[in-house]
Formats: structure tokens, C-alpha cells, sequence
């Protein structure tokens, strides 16, 4: 009797999640709306309020508050991105650009120590909300780079925007971030938006490959979805057909089953835009699944990884993956390359150094731009700098004109198609994979 | 049994049966639409139903140990699934020897079986080390106090796993010659899974072997019906309680060995959802039964794969795949709807 009325709550409990987990996505929009309001009044006068700042020298009076740095102490910035678990050569990747910025800035930003205070992210949003929630509870943290995933900074962003923090993404791609109706303010990024990868992807396969049939795989983070969708509108818009949508749950192992699915629908190249794990096991299965044999498959940047070519096997030799067009980056980048050489002593392990490394400088030409010294004390307005990063324009970083504006999207969007030659000497277009398109 | 009908039936029971029509008529309309739309060939049916059989004998033979260990402890071992990790690690580093001398190549049937040796003494250490200090300090405690401890030791696994082996996915080595496919009439079949079919075959005709057949299994069966009384008989319930576990870890090192071949990805979080599915499977198949195990398993395995394309496809549910952790979990509330002990599972926790 007990143990039924148990099973019945048990059943009931798990409906009630199921529409809790549907309804959820929409309740996040009126959130990111409710600071918006508070920092456009911040912000429409940031030049006066700088001035101001400057003329009382009696302390703060910016709208988000200060950091005030006494003499000596650290100027500290945050990251928040994935340096653990499966998916950590994309985090890894990106705090080692911003090491080497930090590095090639000396070390120091207006006579103050550079500190960086790292939190681990997971590429997940319960671990972008907890990253976010405690570099937001740090007073002392001047602005924050990051996060990893697009997942994480839907949750994350609206909690260090409310902080008061600006935070600028080195590979958050998905579109939906900085569309004007959900973007959270302060948040920018320098890696490009997926509506170009998945255009210049479906390019490639629709003019390049000559194939017209194809079919998508994300795993209903909001990345894969994002670049599923845009990768299949930009695909249909060329003339292409979309044969199957589908989708697998993070952590799943066995991808035969959703294979099979595909096989049926008769495509000719899979696009799955998912992560390392995931997407190892569907390059390795697909080998397996009659009908699939000689179907090509692409991925994009979120398995840009020599981690994800150990996880594919084999099996990953000649496929393709969508990613930064690292040829077309700036000569800079060959002194990046040397740098990252000579620290780490190997080749960059995933797709956004570059663009970590940008961050991290846009960031720092910012700090200088808006920080006040007063008497001992370096004061840094947190509102002055969220229009000063805004206000970036024609900053020449390693991945090209870096321009924010209004919009969040910094970035001077390059992207490339490669193929993997070699399963195990990763280094992008020296080794293995090598750019083909375009 | 029968007091248990003379009992009303009361509104809780009323509200379970509606759920379980519903979600019958849902699943059988479902499977009705789908088929009679012909999307697939039978031989892709035939490819699901395989698919599902290869994943639902690694749910078997880690549901085994959960079994076993509820059957004569009635507790459920949650760090069971880090077993079956720390056994794939095991496989795994004497699958990279192998691979880089070239044995693996050369003599493959000889390396497998070295990788299943490494496997499940890895595996069953691990588990017995786990029971000597972990479980039998509470043997005597009420039953959450072990059940709050075996998700701690799962924690402690899982973590010294990752702390030992590093947090990033590594790749299982090819084994040559299970690449590729054998014809058998109208069935397509991947080597690794006919390896293992005829794996789980084995481990489980032997292990039935010597749960029915020797002194061994008898003094299992014994403790598992009621300790003291064991004990009075003179036998050493201590070494008996270990030797179960112990043949938990071994069937978990098996099942890792299977999960390498077929998977071929080792990473130190790999042992929690493999886990939670056979202990699904073991409550599925009745909990505390051998054979229910076996059958939850590969019940399991072959939903999760038949699931989403039968049942969903035909309501008009679009990426149905991304769901099938849902019908599992559907199809187990429907079984425990109408059976609450499991298929097979009326013996409650009587035999291991």
C-alpha cells in the first residue's frame, strides 16, 4: 500500500518534470530582459559618468559599481570555461590563449599584477550557473572571459550581467545569444556566430561535395542545436535537401539505433555539431551501420580536438570538420603559434586560442581605457567598461578586426573546412586536419 | 498472494491502472502507425533488435552484480557501475600493451582472453576491497546506512579513477579481427558483437554453473536465505558475502572488456550511466533474480533501441532517438505498474 502511493507520487513527480523541463526555455527570456532595462539607463551617458568619476576622485559613481585596486594588488579577471571532463581541450585550449595574452602584455596592466581566476564550467548549465554565480559573488573580479559552451552562458551570463560584470565569450557560437531579443547585456564574444559556420559548412557540402541530401545530429544543448538548424537553413536555402533531423542526449553511448534512423532517410553526408564524446561515438558507428558505409560526415568546432580524434578511432580519417579558418588569421598568429610552441611545447589543442587570446586583449585595452587613478587607488568603473568593450572598434587582434558594437558579436568571422588526414599528429593544417574549403 | 487480493482496491491503484492504459494505447498506436508506414526493411528492424541485444548483454552482466548483491545483503551496491569502469581501465592498459607489441594483431582470440583475465581481477578487487571496507563495518546497521555509503564509495571510485587516469576520453584499441561484418542469412552482424554474444553466453552458463551446481553456490544460496542459519551450518558467511562480490566484479569486468570492444571509449565517468541502466534492468527482471537480470537486461537494451523508432516515429514525435532513456523508464514504470516485483521477481531476495 505504502510502497503503490509511493510509485504513484514517483510517476507524478516525473510528469511534473517532464512539462517543468518543456516549459523551462521560454522563462529565461523576461530575465535576461530585466537588466537590460537597468544597464541601458547606465548606460547612456558613459563618457560623463567617466568624467565624473574622474572630477569627484572621492570614489564611484558608475551605475554598476567599482573595483577599486590598491597599489600593489592584483588587477583580477575570471574565466569561466571547461577545463575538465570530456570536452576540457576546448577550455584548455582557450585559457592557454589567454595566458600567453597575459604573458605578452607583460604580465601587468597599468602598473598593477594581471591575475587570472579560473572556474571550471563542465559545457553544461548547471556548471555554467555555478562558475558564473561564484565569480559574480567576487568583488574583486574586474570582468570575465568566457564561458566554454553556449549552454553555459545562457545561464551564466544573466548571473554575472546582473553582477554588473562584462563578460566576453572566446567560443560561445551559438546565434541565439546575441540575438537582439535574448542577448544579456555585457556579454560579447570574439569567436564568430554559427549562422556563418553553418553556411560556409553547408556551402561546402552543397557546392563542393556536389551533394544534395543530408541529415543533422545535435544533442539539444543549445550550441548543436543552433548549428544543426542554421547549417539546414543555409543547406535549403541552396537547394539541398534536409532528409532527417535528429537528435541523441549527452552521454549516450550507443548511437546504432539513431544510425539505422539516418540510414533509412537515405542521406549523403551527416552534419552533427556536437561534442567530443558524443560525436566520437557516432563517427565510430556509423562504420558499422549497413547503409552508411560511404555517407561523408562533418562536424564542427565543439570536436575540434585531438581528444575527439582518439575518441572517432579510425573511423574518423576523412571526415570533415567545420572550424576557424586559422590560414586566414593575421601574421600575428604564426608569433602566437611560436609563443604557444615554446610554452606548452605542442600544438594548440582545440579551435579558440586565438580567440581567447583576443579576448583576454580586448578586455585589457579596456580596463586601461576606463580605469581612474585615485591618489594610491586604481578605480575601475564595471559600467565604463561594459560601453568601453562595446565601443571596441577596429582592434587589430590574431583572428582579424575585432568590431563589438551593440550587437555582442565581436567577431571578424573566418571560417574553414578541414579534413582529417591523420588520426593521430594533430595540428591544424600542418599535420592533420587540413583546410579544403575555402 | 491471496490476502493481497482480498485487499480494495483503492483511488492510488485506480489513477496507476489509467496511467498504464494510457501509455499502452500511446505505445501500441505508436508501433501500429510505424509499421504499417513501412519506413523501415525488416532488416532494419533486425538491426535495431541486434543493436539492442549487444548493449542489453553489457546491462546483463553488470546487472549480475546488483542482483547478487541485493540477493544476499538486501542492499542495493550503487559503486557497482565504477567496478565495471575501473575493469575497462584494466582492459584497457593491457589492450594499449598488447596493441603497441603487436600480440594483439598476431594472436587475437589469446588477447582477449588476457584482457577479460585483467578485467575481472581488476574489477572484482576492486569490489572486494570496496565490501571489506566499506560494506562490512555496517553489516549490522539499518539498511540506508550502506545504501548512502555505496553511493560515497561510487563518489571515492569515480574519483580516484579520475584523479589516477586523467578526466579526458581515451580510445580502446582495434582489435583487427573483430572489425567488420559476418552475413548470417538475412542478418548483418558486427564481429565485436558477435563476441559479445558468445561471451555472455559463456560467463552466464558459468556462472549459473556455479551458483546451482557447487558447494560454492550453495553456500550462497544458503546466506542468501538467511545468514544466522548459514552461519549455525558452519558456513563462513564473511567469505561467502566476499566471494559474491567478487563474482559481481568479475561479471562487471566482463561486461567493461564487452563495453571496450564495442565502444572503444575508457573515460572515468563512463561507469554511471552503464550502472544506473542495470540496476534499471535488475529492478526490471525482479531484483535478487539471476535470470530475471539477464532478461531486464537485454529487455532494456533492446527497448532503448527499438523504442524510439517504433513507439514515437508514429505519433509524430520529430528526433525520436534523443527520448529513449524516456521509454525505458516509461516501459519500467508500466512493468512495476502491473507487476511490482519485476517479471521475474515474485522469489523476492529468496536465492541470489
Amino acid at each position: 500500500m505504502r510502497t503503490r502511493t509511493l510509485l504513484l507520487f514517483s510517476v507524478l513527480v516525473l510528469f511534473a518534470l517532464a512539462f517543468a523541463a518543456c516549459a523551462a526555455p521560454p522563462a529565461t527570456a523576461p530575465v535576461a530582459d530585466a537588466p537590460a532595462a537597468a544597464t541601458e539607463a547606465a548606460s547612456e551617458a558613459p563618457a560623463a559618468d567617466a568624467a565624473a568619476s574622474t572630477d569627484a576622485a572621492a570614489g564611484c559613481t558608475d551605475a554598476l559599481g567599482c573595483v577599486e585596486i590598491a597599489a600593489g594588488d592584483p588587477i583580477r579577471i575570471g574565466y569561466a570555461l571547461v577545463v575538465a571532463g570530456p570536452n576540457a581541450a576546448l577550455g584548455e585550449d582557450s585559457a592557454r590563449g589567454i595566458e600567453i595574452a597575459v604573458d605578452d602584455l607583460g604580465g601587468e596592466l597599468l602598473g598593477h599584477p594581471i591575475e587570472i581566476v579560473g572556474e571550471d564550467t563542465g559545457c553544461s548549465p548547471e556548471g555554467g550557473q555555478a562558475a558564473a554565480t561564484k565569480l559574480a559573488s567576487d568583488p574583486t573580479i574586474v570582468a570575465v572571459i568566457g564561458t566554454s559552451c553556449s549552454s553555459e552562458a545562457r545561464v551564466g551570463a544573466p548571473i554575472l550581467s546582473e553582477a554588473g560584470l562584462s563578460m566576453v565569450s572566446p567560443s560561445n557560437t551559438a546565434p541565439d545569444l546575441t540575438d537582439p531579443e535574448k542577448r544579456t547585456p555585457g556579454y560579447f564574444r570574439t569567436a564568430h556566430n554559427d549562422l556563418v559556420q553553418g553556411a560556409v559548412a553547408a556551402e561546402f557540402a552543397f557546392n563542393n561535395l556536389g551533394l544534395t541530401k543530408a541529415a543533422t545530429v545535435h544533442d539539444g544543448s543549445l550550441y548543436a542545436v543552433g548549428l544543426a538548424t542554421a547549417f539546414a537553413d543555409a543547406f535549403k536555402a541552396l537547394g539541398g535537401e534536409i532528409v532527417s533531423e535528429q537528435a541523441v542526449n549527452v552521454g549516450d553511448t550507443d548511437m546504432r539505433p539513431v544510425l539505422t534512423t539516418i540510414a533509412a532517410a537515405g542521406p549523403e553526408i551527416i552534419y552533427y555539431p556536437i561534442f567530443t564524446s558524443e560525436a566520437g561515438f557516432i563517427t565510430a558507428q556509423s562504420k558499422e551501420v549497413p547503409g552508411l558505409e560511404n555517407v561523408k560526415l562533418m562536424a564542427a568546432d565543439g570536436s575540434f580536438s585531438q581528444d575527439f580524434v582518439n575518441a572517432a578511432g579510425e573511423a574518423a580519417l576523412g571526415m570533415y570538420l567545420s572550424s576557424p579558418d586559422f590560414s586566414a588569421f593575421g601574421d600575428a598568429y604564426q608569433g602566437f603559434l611560436a609563443a604557444h610552441e615554446a610554452k606548452y611545447g605542442e600544438p594548440p589543442l582545440s579551435a579558440f586560442h586565438a580567440h581567447a587570446y583576443d579576448a583576454a586583449n580586448v578586455i585589457a585595452a579596456a580596463v586601461q581605457a576606463v580605469a581612474i587613478q585615485d591618489g594610491d587607488t586604481l578605480i575601475i568603473p564595471k559600467g565604463a567598461l561594459r560601453d568601453a568593450i562595446a565601443a571596441t572598434s577596429g582592434f587589430q587582434g590574431l583572428t582579424g578586426t575585432i568590431t563589438c558594437g551593440e550587437s555582442g558579436d565581436c567577431a571578424d568571422p573566418k571560417i574553414a573546412v578541414y579534413e582529417v588526414t591523420d588520426i593521430s599528429a594533430w595540428n591544424p593544417n600542418v599535420t592533420s586536419p587540413m583546410k579544403v574549403y575555402p | 498472494m491471496f490476502s493481497n487480493l482480498r485487499r480494495k482496491y483503492d483511488f492510488t491503484d485506480y489513477i496507476l491502472w489509467l496511467i498504464g492504459a494510457t501509455l499502452l494505447i500511446a505505445i501500441i498506436y505508436g508501433s501500429f502507425v510505424t509499421l504499417s508506414s513501412g519506413k523501415y526493411t525488416t532488416e532494419q528492424w533486425l538491426n535495431f533488435v541486434i543493436f539492442g541485444l549487444a548493449q542489453g548483454g553489457i546491462y546483463a552482466l553488470i546487472a549480475l552484480g546488483y542482483t547478487m548483491v541485493y540477493g544476499i545483503l538486501g542492499m542495493i551496491n550503487f559503486a557497482h557501475g565504477e567496478f565495471f569502469m575501473f575493469g575497462t581501465f584494466g582492459a584497457f592498459f593491457v589492450a594499449e600493451a598488447l596493441a603497441s607489441s603487436g600480440f594483439l594483431e598476431s594472436n587475437p582470440l589469446l588477447s582477449i582472453i588476457v584482457m577479460l583475465m585483467a578485467a575481472m581481477i581488476v574489477s572484482a578487487t576492486v569490489a572486494v576491497l570496496s565490501e571489506r571496507i566499506a560494506y562490512r563495518p555496517l553489516r549490522r546497521a539499518p539498511r540506508l546506512v550502506p545504501l548512502i555509503t555505496a553511493i560515497g564509495v561510487s563518489y571515492f571510485l569515480q574519483y580516484t579513477a579520475r584523479g589516477f587516469f586523467g578526466s579526458g576520453v581515451e580510445a580502446f584499441p582495434n582489435v583487427p579481427a573483430l572489425a567488420g561484418v559476418v552475413q548470417l542469412g538475412p542478418i548483418t552482424m558486427q564481429r565485436s558483437q558477435i563476441a559479445v554474444f558468445a561471451a555472455t553466453g559463456i560467463l552466464l552458463f558459468l556462472l549459473w554453473f556455479i551458483v546451482s551446481k557447487t558447494k560454492v553456490g550453495r553456500a550462497i544460496r544458503s546466506v542468501a536465505e538467511d545468514k544466522d542459519a548459514a552461519a549455525l551450518m558452519g558456513v563462513n558467511v564473511d567469505r561467502t558475502i566476499a566471494l559474491t562480490f567478487a563474482l559481481g566484479g568479475i561479471m562487471a569486468g566482463a561486461a567493461g572488456v564487452m563495453y571496450g570492444l564495442v565502444f572503444r571509449q575508457v573515460a572515468f565517468y563512463m561507469g554511471f550511466v552503464p550502472g544506473l541502466k542495470a540496476f534499471t534492468a535488475a529492478v526490471l527482471g525482479g531484483i535478487g533474480n539471476l535470470a530475471g537480470a539477464v532478461m531486464g537486461g537485454l529487455i532494456l537494451g533492446v527497448i532503448e533501441s527499438v523504442g524510439p523508432s517504433l513507439f514515437l516515429e508514429g505519433i509524430g514525435i520529430p528526433s525520436p532517438h534523443q527520448l529513449k532513456d524516456g521509454i525505458a523508464f516509461t516501459v519500467l514504470v508500466l512493468i512495476l505498474i502491473f507487476r511490482p516485483s519485476g517479471i521475474l521477481g515474485e522469489r523476492l531476495s529468496k536465492r541470489a
